[in-house]
Parts: C-alpha cells; structure tokens; sequence
C-alpha cells in the first residue's frame, strides 16, 4: 500500500528526515514513536505532501513520487485524495458547524451534491459518536468531540489511508479514550493507519507494527508486543524507560 | 462666540430667520447627501474592497513582480495628500487629454484610497488566520482559491470588519474633499447655500450634524454585522 524509499528532508540546512524506509501494508496500523523533534510530524506531513520531500521517493497504490525530480501537481493532488489526516491541535474550521466541516470536502473537492453529501456526513458523525452534534460550532465541543469531528471529516473523503499526528496529546486524560477509541474501531474495519503517538495502549491493542525513529532515522521496528518488552537498541531502551 | 449668541438671543426675528435657513436648507442639504455623499461613500467602497482584496492576496503572493506592483501601489496613495490625488485625477488629466467629469473622477481617487489603506487591514487579517487552517483545507483536497473563499477570507472577514469600518467611516467624512473638483455633494451644498446668505457657522454645523448622524447609523450596522459574524466564537 505505501512503500517509502530513502526519505530524506531538510529545512534549509537542518536535515530532519536522513533515510526513511518504510513499508506499510493494506490494513495494517504502524505506530511511530520518538523522542520530540526527532522527525515523526515531518515524516506524516511528508506521506501527504504537505511537506515536499528533499530526495527519495513514495508509491502510495501503485503510484510513485519521485522526490528527486519536480512532483507534478496532479500526482500531489492523488496522494492527497487518497490519504486522511488528522492533527494535533484538530484544525477544525470554527466557521463551520460539524456537518458543514465533514461535508466541506465531498461537496467542495469532489462535487458531490449536498444530500449526498449530507446523509454521508450525518452518518460518519453517528460512527464517531456525535449524532447529537450536528450543528455545533467547534467552540462549543469539547477537545474530544472536535478530534472526533477531524477523523470524520478525514474520512469523508473516503481515504486508503488515515495519517494520525499526535491526536490525542492535546487532550484532557479523561477525553482520550473516546478518540482512541473510534480509531480501534477504525483499525478493525481494516483502515490502512500511520499514528503517532505515545498511547502505549493503544499500540498495544491496535498497532501491528511499532517503529522507533530518532533524529530522523529509523532505529527499530518490530511488533509492539517484542518493541516494547524486549527492545534491541539502547536508544529504544532509553526512550521506552523515558515514557513508561 | 458669547455676544453672538446673547444678539441672537436678544433679537426674535433674527431667530425665526435662522430657523427658517435651517428648515429650508435642510433638504438641499439632504439631497447632496442621498445623491452624491452616499453614492460616492457606497460605490467607492465596494471597488475599493475588490481592489484590496486583489492587492493583499498580490503582496502575500510567492510572485515577486506582484508582490512589488502591490507595494508601490499602496505606499504611493498612503504617502501622498488624498486632496493632491483627487486634483490629479480631475485638474491635471484634461492637460493630457484625459478628461474625467467630477463624480467619476471622485469615485476612482476615493476607490484607490481604500484599495490600498484597506489592503493593508485584509493583508493582516489573512495573516492572522493560523497556518493549520491553510494545511487542513489542503489535506481534504482543496486548492488556493477554494481555501482562501471557503476557510481563509470568510475568517478574515470577521478579523477585518472593525478596522474596516473605520475606513469605511472616513471614506464618508473624506467624500467632502469631492467638493473641491465641483461634485455637489453636501457640503458643496452647504458652501453653496451660505455664500449666498452668509450663515456660514449655522450651514457648516448644519452639513456637520448630518454626516455625524450618517457615521452615527454606520456603527450601530456595524455592530450588528460583528454581532452576527461572531456567533461561531465563543
Ligand atoms: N517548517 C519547518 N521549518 C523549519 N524547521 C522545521 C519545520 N518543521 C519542523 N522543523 C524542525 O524539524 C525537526 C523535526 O520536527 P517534527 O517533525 O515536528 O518532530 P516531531 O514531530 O518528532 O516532534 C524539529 O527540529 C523542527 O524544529
Ligand atoms: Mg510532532
């Protein structure tokens, strides 16, 4: 499903990804875990091309960017369409009620008509939960209800793959668990996902495979059961001691 | 300004001629407003937000070229005398054949002027609006001008609406300088109507009263407009 090759990124001379391979298969869920800076918002960004990638290259479904020449805007636009992301801080539009925020992109980008559109909305808003919430402005949600919101209006564009940064790290402890779980019950409906986060629970429970990236390298992959008990490198150690 | 008002005072006739100049002057007065002062507020202000929307979205453009046509646009109307630009447009075209009759005249400097001071307001406020919005719009497939008419300018619009009301306020007041190139606006009017019987203090407080129940109206829609445009704030 997403073949990543010899990745690298830099920020004029900061050089944040060096190398990056990474294979992720239909319906599996990688967890990426790091220390902070190490590269892992960089690298999510990168799988959409919201960040252009210095060098390396991308097949996402059998098509291929290749970062060592000018990517063509069109091939931006497919690996846009086909991926979903959600954010840290939920990036909700405030001037725009739930419904209006999941419709935004069915009716906008792809033309859908707006009962269509609707009915789509209304019933990704009933899976995540939110059915009485329709025509909430984001302010008026809790930071749990405007995450779950953001994961449904990635999903109304119908993604083969959902991209999590962080999504529950700016959450009270008690509204985590809504969000994660609405992305479990994502997972068992066989969703291609990459998150990252540090819920060693939900890794654990949901993640077929965990990979340990510091300073923008790959240090260890494995899965979590094996990553987590039984680490190889001492910097996965460290890090593991550092948040368990 | 004391014995002026204790002659009046003293004398009831010369009351009852003040009052009848105020009566019959006033719909003199009101008809320069209706028909020019608010025409020419009206009209230069919708082409004047058209061409600061261009111009904020020129300067925070990737386009070098545009980025510097703004800029210079926009530093030469706010760096030199509005009055200056008006007898430009109206005095000074005619010697190179271009002849501009005063209404046109007028709307086009009055429109220049709040192209460039209101691009500045739209510029920050576009600005102002967090970068995430920009990405998340991207991130569901949408292209710059879908994000900036769906998610950024809406957005901005509230950010803007009080600063533009004040450029919206002076463009009213300024509309008096149109006087000067011979569009009868009110206050044209009221210089009109006491050169001819001399009540110069009582035609200028007069023109005076009424434009400050005209700014008067234009806050209280204002704050209706930001009424509504902040429902979606807490
Ligand atoms: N747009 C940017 N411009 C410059 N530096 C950036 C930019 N985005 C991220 N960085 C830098 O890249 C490094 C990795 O950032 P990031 O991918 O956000 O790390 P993480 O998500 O693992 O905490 C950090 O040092 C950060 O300062
Ligand atoms: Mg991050």
């Amino acid at each position: 499903m997403i073949s990543i090759k010899g990745l690298y990124k830099k920020f004029g001379e900061l050089e944040v990804l060096k190398g990056i391979d990474l294979e992720v298969n239909k319906g599996e869920v990688v967890v990426v875990i790091g220390p902070s800076g190490s590269g892992k918002t960089t690298l999510l960004r990168c799988l959409n091309i919201l960040e252009v990638p210095t060098a390396g290259s991308i097949t996402l479904n059998g098509h291929t960017a290749d970062f060592s020449k000018q990517v063509a805007k069109n091939e931006i636009n497919y690996f846009r369409s086909e991926t979903g992301m959600v954010f840290q801080n939920y990036n909700l539009f405030p001037h725009k009620t739930a419904l209006e925020n999941v419709m935004e992109g069915p009716v906008i980008v792809k033309k859908e008509p707006k009962d269509v559109a609707r009915k789509k909305a209304v019933s990704l808003l009933n899976k995540v939960g939110l059915g009485d919430k329709f025509d909430f402005y984001p302010f008026q949600l809790s930071g749990g209800q405007q995450q779950r919101v953001g994961i449904a209006r990635a999903l109304a564009l119908e993604p083969k793959v959902m991209l999590f940064d962080e999504p529950t790290s700016a959450l009270d402890p008690e509204l985590v668990g809504e969000v994660l779980q609405v992305m479990k019950d994502l997972a068992n409906e066989g969703m291609t996902m990459v998150v990252v986060t540090h819920e060693m629970r939900f890794a654990q429970d949901a993640a077929d495979e965990v990979i340990f990236i510091d300073e923008g390298k790959v240090i260890e992959r494995n899965k979590p059961s094996e990553l987590f008990t039984n680490p190889k490198e001492e910097r996965t150690r460290q890090f593991l001691n550092l948040i368990l | 300004m004391k014995m002026y008002l204790t002659n009046i005072l003293a004398d009831p006739e010369k009351i009852q001629r003040l009052l009848d100049i105020a009566l019959t002057s006033l719909w003199p007065l009101l008809e320069g407003a209706l028909y020019y002062t608010l025409p020419l507020t009206f009209i230069s202000f919708f082409f004047g937000i058209i061409l600061a929307v261009l111009t904020a979205l020129a300067r925070i453009s990737t386009s070098k070229p545009l980025q510097i046509i703004g800029r210079i646009y926009v530093s030469v109307i706010r760096g030199t005398p509005l009055l200056v630009q008006l007898f430009i447009l109206f005095f000074g075209l005619p010697t190179v054949g271009i002849v501009i009759d005063p209404f046109p005249a007028a709307v086009f400097g009055f429109s220049l002027n709040v192209g460039a001071y209101a691009s500045e307001v739209i510029r920050a406020a576009i600005q102002s609006i967090p970068k995430g919005q920009w990405e998340a719009a991207h991130t569901i497939g949408m292209n710059y001008t879908q994000t900036l008419r769906r998610i950024i300018l809406p957005q901005a619009t509230r950010v803007s609406i009080p600063p533009l009301s004040n450029t919206f306020i002076s463009l009213v007041k300024d509309t008096s300088l149109a006087s000067l190139i011979l569009v009868t606006e009110m206050f044209r009017k009221a210089q009109e109507i006491a050169s001819a019987n001399y009540e110069f203090l009582l035609l200028y407080t007069e023109a005076a009263i009424i434009y400050w129940l005209i700014c008067f109206i234009l806050s209280l829609i204002q704050d209706r407009i930001e009424h509504r445009l902040g429902r979606y704030v807490a």
